[in-house]
């Protein structure tokens, strides 16, 4: 199966080729209500994330609110 | 919970055009648990709480996050940039926060170097600037400058909030008289932002006539954090009281209370 190289929040991971942010969203186990999606410094609208197909080299940051001041 | 004091009336503040009733903003920092930091976020009575933005832990996609302890439908969320230092960061951080909550509402953060973590005029100044043009409602930690805080009005910052002293230091207001001018010239509301320790630097906060106080350190750090969000709660509102009443004048000798006809001979 073909896979392609990602970097999710600073750390290389593979995923399978085709794989939608929706699908990488599902596999990781986070409510997509509940946080925010960068790729390569541009935000994915949550409406995107199932027609998000991701690409060799792409890099995602994943954020949510935690406490803070 | 009833509260103890009197009821303030109709006594409310507006935000980039939302109104408020408690002038008692919280943050959702440094407590030991999410269960603590909603029983005294609750008990401070605090209607807007103060959230950071940070990439998700993966390796725990299951760990409670705090929207399932502090409702963003119950309080308004106001994102902060803490831990940026430029400001393509700050805009970078406040998209993400938008995109996760849907506000335009943020308070802008940036810092000098440890430790002081004193407000960074110029890259603040820059980064209003790019937040505003991005369609941000600015609320600004700055310094109590009041050139600096009149220019960042100017630039349409929605609330002008200087700190009382170094963020967490809990020295209580050493600039009070600065704290005056800003809020004297301020066509928005100012509200004192770090530095508040105890009950009484809010109170002495809202006494000087500051539209609301911001703080976090002072109740998660506390002995018994949601014993002291009540008694910030109630700080805030006697200093709101005693500034809406007007303080009697300060003189420098004694008026007795009792009256002097009618002693006794």
């Amino acid at each position: 199966m073909p896979t392609i190289e990602l970097t999710l929040n600073g750390e290389p991971r593979a995923v399978a080729d085709p794989t939608s942010l929706a699908a990488l969203l599902a596999a990781l186990a986070l409510d997509a209500r509940k946080i925010a999606v960068e790729r390569n410094e541009e935000i994915v609208p949550r409406s995107q994330y199932d027609r998000t197909l991701l690409r060799q080299g792409d890099k995602l940051e994943i954020v949510h609110f935690i406490g803070g001041g | 919970m009833d509260t103890i004091l009197p009821d303030t009336g109709t006594d409310s503040w507006e935000l980039a055009g939302r109104r408020f009733t408690s002038r008692l903003i919280v943050g959702t920092g440094k407590y030991k648990s999410l269960e603590e930091t909603a029983a005294a976020i609750e008990a401070s009575g605090a209607e807007i709480v103060t959230v950071a933005v940070r990439r998700v832990n993966l390796s725990d996609p299951a760990a409670p996050m705090l929207q399932d302890f502090v409702d963003p439908r119950r309080y308004t969320y106001l994102p902060n940039t803490a831990g940026c230092h430029t400001a393509r960061d700050a805009v970078r951080t406040l998209r993400l926060a938008r995109e996760a909550g849907g506000w335009n509402l943020v308070k802008l953060e940036v810092l000098g170097p440890p430790p002081y973590l004193y407000p960074d005029m110029p890259a603040t100044l820059e980064a209003a600037e790019a937040l505003i043009a991005d369609g941000f409602e600015v609320m600004v930690y700055c310094a109590d400058d009041p050139v600096a805080a009149k220019r960042l009005e100017a630039m349409g910052c929605v609330a002008i909030m200087p700190l009382g002293a170094p963020i967490g230091s809990g020295l209580g207001l050493q600039n009070p008289a600065m704290i005056s001018i800003l809020k004297a010239q301020a066509g928005v509301p100012v509200l004192v932002d770090a530095g508040v320790g105890t009950a009484s630097d809010a109170c002495i906060a809202m006494e000087i006539g500051c539209d609301a106080v911001l703080l976090n350190s002072a109740i998660a750090h506390a002995g018994d954090p949601v014993r002291m969000a009540r008694a910030m709660r109630a700080a805030v509102e006697a200093g709101r009281l005693a500034y809406l009443a007007g303080r009697m004048p300060r003189k420098m000798g004694a008026d007795p209370s009792s009256p002097l006809a009618g002693l006794i001979r």
